[in-house]
This record gives C-alpha cells, structure tokens and sequence, in this order.
C-alpha cells in the first residue's frame, strides 16, 4: 500500500500550493500596513508594516469610497439573498425528493437547464430596462431580485433531500395525519440542515462577490463593496495602501466565514461534485 | 389514499374529524406540491424567462442615444458578425480561456493526486487551497494588478533577478492575457483540484491494488485507472470552466481599474466586456442583445468542443 502514503516530490508540490494560495493574502496585508512610498520601493517591501490600522481608519473615513456603506449593503445583499435562496431551494427541493406529482420530471429537468445558462450576462438587458422602467436602478433591490432565481439551489436541495429524508419517514407522518407544510417543517428541516449550511454559505460567498450586474445598476452613491473597492481603484489608482486596506476589509468577513465553516465547505463541495 | 381507512397507530390522537378534513387533506395531497415549487418557477419566470425572452426581442431593433427605436430585423447579428471589435473580443475571450484552463486543469489534476495520498493536516492543508475562492474577486484583481505593475511590481521584480526586462504587462495582448489567466488560475486550481479530489475518492482502490500487484508503476496507475475512472467528473469540472470562461469579466475590468474597454487597444477586452459596453456606456440595447446571444452561442459550441475532447481523454486502449 505503498501508494497512497506521499513522495517527497507530492510534499513539495503540496507545500507550494499553499503557500501560492495564501501569498497574494499575505501581500494584500503587507501593502495594507505600509505606506505609499512602501508600496512603489524596487525592491518590494516582504515584511508588514505598522500602517495597517492608519490605513483602515484612511479607508472608512474618506466621504468619496463610501466604504463603510458599501461593506453594510453588501452584508444586506448578500443576507436577504441567502435566506430567500436557502428557504425557496428547501421547498422546492423538498417537493421534488419526497413529492409525487404530474409533471415532476419536466420541472426538474427545467431547473437543470437553467443551471446551464448563464442567464447574469444574457438577460443584462431585459433586466437593465425592467430595473429601469419600475425605477429601481441605484437600489438593492434590483441588486437581490434577480439572484432570487437560483437553480443550483433547487438541484442541491433535492439532491440532498432524498438521501436525508427517507420516503417511509414522509409517508408515516402522512399517515399521522401530518398535513404537507407540517412534515416540510417538523421532518424535512430537521434533516436537512447541512445541506441548508452548504447551500447557503455558497450563496453568501456568491453574492458578497458579485460584480459585473451591480457595476451595471448600482451607482458609486450607493455601491456594494465591490463596487466600492472599483471606486476606490478609479479614482486613487496610485494610492496602494488606501485601496489594499479596502481590500483587506472586503475579505475579511469571507475569511470569517472561511474559518468557522471551512469543514463543511470543503465536505459540501466534495459531496456536491459527486452527486451531480 | 384516505386517511380514515389506515389503521390507527398509537401516535395518532383519537379525534373525530371535522366536515371537509378529507377534502382539505386531498387538496393538500395534490396541490401542495405545485405550491412548493412555485417561488422558484416564478422567479424563473420573472427573472429568467422573461429576460431570456426579451433578449431576442431588444435584438432584432436599433437603438441609439436618442431614445429612437427602430425594427433592424437581424442587422444587428449581420453587423455583430463583421464588427473587428467584436471579433477581437471573441478573440480575446477565447484565447485567455484556452490559456487559462489548459494549465488549470493539468494542475488542478496533479494537485487533486497529492491531495488523495495520506498526511498530516490534510484538511488544513485542503482548505488553504480553497482560500482563493472564497476571497473577493475584485480584491483579489487588485493585488495582481499591483503584483504585474510595470515599475515596481513583483512579478517584474523576481524576473529581473533572470535578466528580463521590465515587462509592461497590462499594454500588450500576449502579457495581458498571461496576467488575466494567471487571476483566474489562483482563484480556480484549487476549487477544481477538491471537486477532482471528490471523484477520485469513487474510485474503488482494489483497482489500484490489483495493478500494483501487476506491477504497474505509480505513473501507470495514475494514466490508466484514475485518469479514465475520473472522466464524468472531469466533464462536470470543463463544463463548469467553459461557462465561466467565456463569460470572464471581473478579472480584466478590474485589471484596467474598472473600465470595460479591455485596455487602450481592447487588447483584453472579453465578450462579457464588449456587452456592457454597447449596452451601459453606448446604450445600443439590440447590439448588446445581440452580442449576448452570440455569446451563448460561443458557450454552447465551447461546450460541444470540450466535451468532446474529455470524452477522448483517458479514452485507453
């Protein structure tokens, strides 16, 4: 059994990985705790600098970045379309592991197809213009409403469901006398909390990092972070420490989640790419 | 199925039941269902079909700054098709796609086999290889961007210790694809190296066994077990590259600070790009329209393409 146990090669080529994936982490904090001059030294600074506070407090307190209401509108973002997504896709994912009813399989295979198309960059302008006509543009709502839609919600949903919830556990609180809605909340919930976990931490992470379609309907009055971080990039595109210290607060509440539910990121994604 | 003809369990409360329970529990049984399902199809069609529709709807019409419409029928492909800028970003889109994915998924592999083998702190060391996926994009945009700069950058900095010369990464075609691709490949090698991961640990390991017995050397093994075992979810892992690939945006926008030209010449200027502009900066609605359908064109025959190179790969004798 000599094959599954490392070379030295494997150990190398692992520890490189890591450290090439944290780097551009790591230099996103050195520049955000240096100064300007720092910044644009030959040779580049490696180490960190004692800035890093500065720098933040630089950030959150210049009027143009609208920083701070860029991180606060993109944690309502992200948060209203996580619990919409995660309570929809249980719902729905519900019915289609546990239901019967005509219909079911065109249904199903509908939410697949939706999955393959990449309707954010297809549907830009209808959506622009409805966004437009119901005058909306520059607020959150034409940022959540779109996202509502979400097909791997749905698919993950029933594909966890069915092997969480086992039909003879459906079918003994029906004969209980348990109506549909009851059973979704006192057998099917109860199950399928991971996969919940999962669904909804991908979503989160999603949103927190969309770009193009808030770039579209969002002005820099009233931007997500993202937003607020281009702002920043356009407008002191020589000011290095401002905008990595802007950086560095965006991932923040990313790594904080990173950190708490790694585990299960990890398990989620291993498990989804089996199943589908 | 009526509930009053089931023998009663211990669990069910003995009560009788009000006039119209049975209807209500029909009601319940067939519509209920479809209740369910309904948020979603209704964003769908709201937010999907709705979209997808009048897509083809802005396409067929002109639109100019004005505000004036006028019916072009299928003008906008026919200009689309002879329009150098669009083409160019085809190009661009295309080409940074290919040098992107090509490297990441021989990466991806090679990594996903390191990660398979037995260690310590393997699930930190398997989470720190997903850390790029879960940092923002734009952010992660910026710090490359800044890494690439032409006078005091890092990149150029380690490569002048080999007596290159200062490289202006972001003024030419080549290097600024090669800078765009890198972006991409930080933040998906590992992602895609964990969902290989995952469809690796499927395959049974008395293959592996046998073949050792045999004599086959890891190498071996590694070509003509893994390799083929792992072809249905080496589709999953294209497929899902070729979507995001072609529909490539963040990174290149951010790269030239937020501007959606791609560069003073376009020279990384994707299709995604090309549609914001023609339809947010020079609000012709039925080009971008028209230019979105293409690119789900290019997406599906990209598709087509890959799917059927991976269906050759690991295709043993």
């Amino acid at each position: 059994m000599t094959n599954w146990s490392p070379t030295v090669f494997t150990r190398v080529m692992l520890g490189v990985a890591v450290l090439l994936s944290a780097f551009p982490l790591y230099w996103m904090l050195v520049i955000a705790s240096r100064t300007n001059a720092d910044a644009v030294a030959v040779p580049p600074p490696f180490l960190p600098g004692g800035n890093l506070g500065e720098n933040i407090v630089a950030v959150l307190n210049n009027e143009d970045a609208k920083f701070l209401l860029g991180l606060t509108n993109s944690f309502v973002v992200a948060s209203i379309v996580t619990v919409s997504v995660v309570i929809i896709s249980t719902l729905a994912g519900f019915s289609f592991a546990n239901l019967a009813f005509k219909g079911k399989n065109v249904l199903l295979l509908l939410v697949l197809l939706t999955m393959a198309v990449p309707l954010q960059q297809m549907g830009v302008v209808p959506l622009y213009r409805l966004m437009v006509s119901m005058e909306w543009t520059g607020t959150l709502k034409a940022v959540i409403l779109p996202y509502l839609l979400n097909g791997f919600g749905v698919f993950l949903m029933t594909q966890y469901t069915r092997q969480a919830v086992p039909m003879e556990l459906v079918e003994a609180a029906r004969v209980d006398g348990a109506a549909t809605l009851r059973i979704w909340w006192n057998v099917v919930l109860p199950a399928v909390r991971p996969g919940m976990a999962v669904l909804g931490i991908n979503t989160f992470m999603l949103m927190w990092n969309d770009f193009m379609w808030p770039l579209i309907v969002l002005t820099p009055d009233n931007p997500t972070v993202q937003i607020a971080i281009t702002s920043l990039n356009a407008r002191f595109s020589t000011n290095y420490t401002l905008i990595f210290a802007g950086t560095a607060l965006s991932i923040i509440p990313l790594i904080a989640v990173f950190v708490v539910f790694g585990r299960q990121i990890v398990g989620g994604l291993m498990e989804g790419a089996v199943k589908a | 199925m009526s509930l009053d003809t089931l023998p009663r369990t211990a669990r069910t409360p003995r009560r009788d039941h009000p006039p119209g329970r049975r209807w209500r529990s029909r009601v319940d049984v067939k519509a209920m269902p479809y209740v369910l399902v309904s948020p979603y199809f209704l964003l769908f069609a709201a937010f999907g079909l709705f979209p997808l529709a009048f897509t083809l709807y802005y396409s067929l019409y002109d639109y100019d700054l004005a505000g004036t419409t006028e019916w072009t029928g299928l003008g906008n492909y026919a200009a689309l098709l002879v329009d150098e800028d669009f083409w160019n970003a085809v190009v661009n889109t295309v080409g940074m796609f290919v040098l992107a994915t090509v490297p990441q998924m021989l990466l991806a592999l090679f990594l996903a086999n390191a990660l398979n083998k037995r260690f310590r702190l393997r699930l930190a060391i398997r989470m720190s290889v997903l850390l790029p996926l879960v940092t923002s994009v734009v952010a992660v945009a910026v710090v490359f961007t800044q890494l690439f700069a032409r006078d005091w950058g890092l990149v150029n900095y380690i490569l002048s210790w080999f007596g290159v010369d200062a490289t202006n990464w972001r003024a030419e075609r080549i290097p600024s694809w090669l800078a765009i691709a890198t972006m991409v490949d930080w933040r998906w090698t590992g992602y895609n190296a964990i969902i290989f991961l995952a469809g690796m640990q499927t395959i049974p390991r008395d293959l592996y066994e046998a073949a050792a017995i045999d004599g086959a050397s890891r190498r071996r093994q590694f070509w003509q077990i893994t390799l083929p075992m792992l072809r249905p979810t080496m589709i999953f892992v294209v497929l899902n590259s070729t979507i995001g690939g072609l529909t490539l945006f963040s990174e290149p926008t951010t790269f030239y600070n937020g501007n959606v030209d791609g560069g003073s010449q376009g020279q990384f200027q994707t299709v995604a790009m090309f549609i914001v502009k023609q339809g947010f900066r020079e609000f012709d609605y039925g080009y971008a329209a028209a230019a979105a359908w293409l690119l789900f064109l290019l997406i599906l025959i990209g598709a087509l393409v890959n799917f059927l190179v991976v269906r050759r790969i690991g295709g043993t004798k």
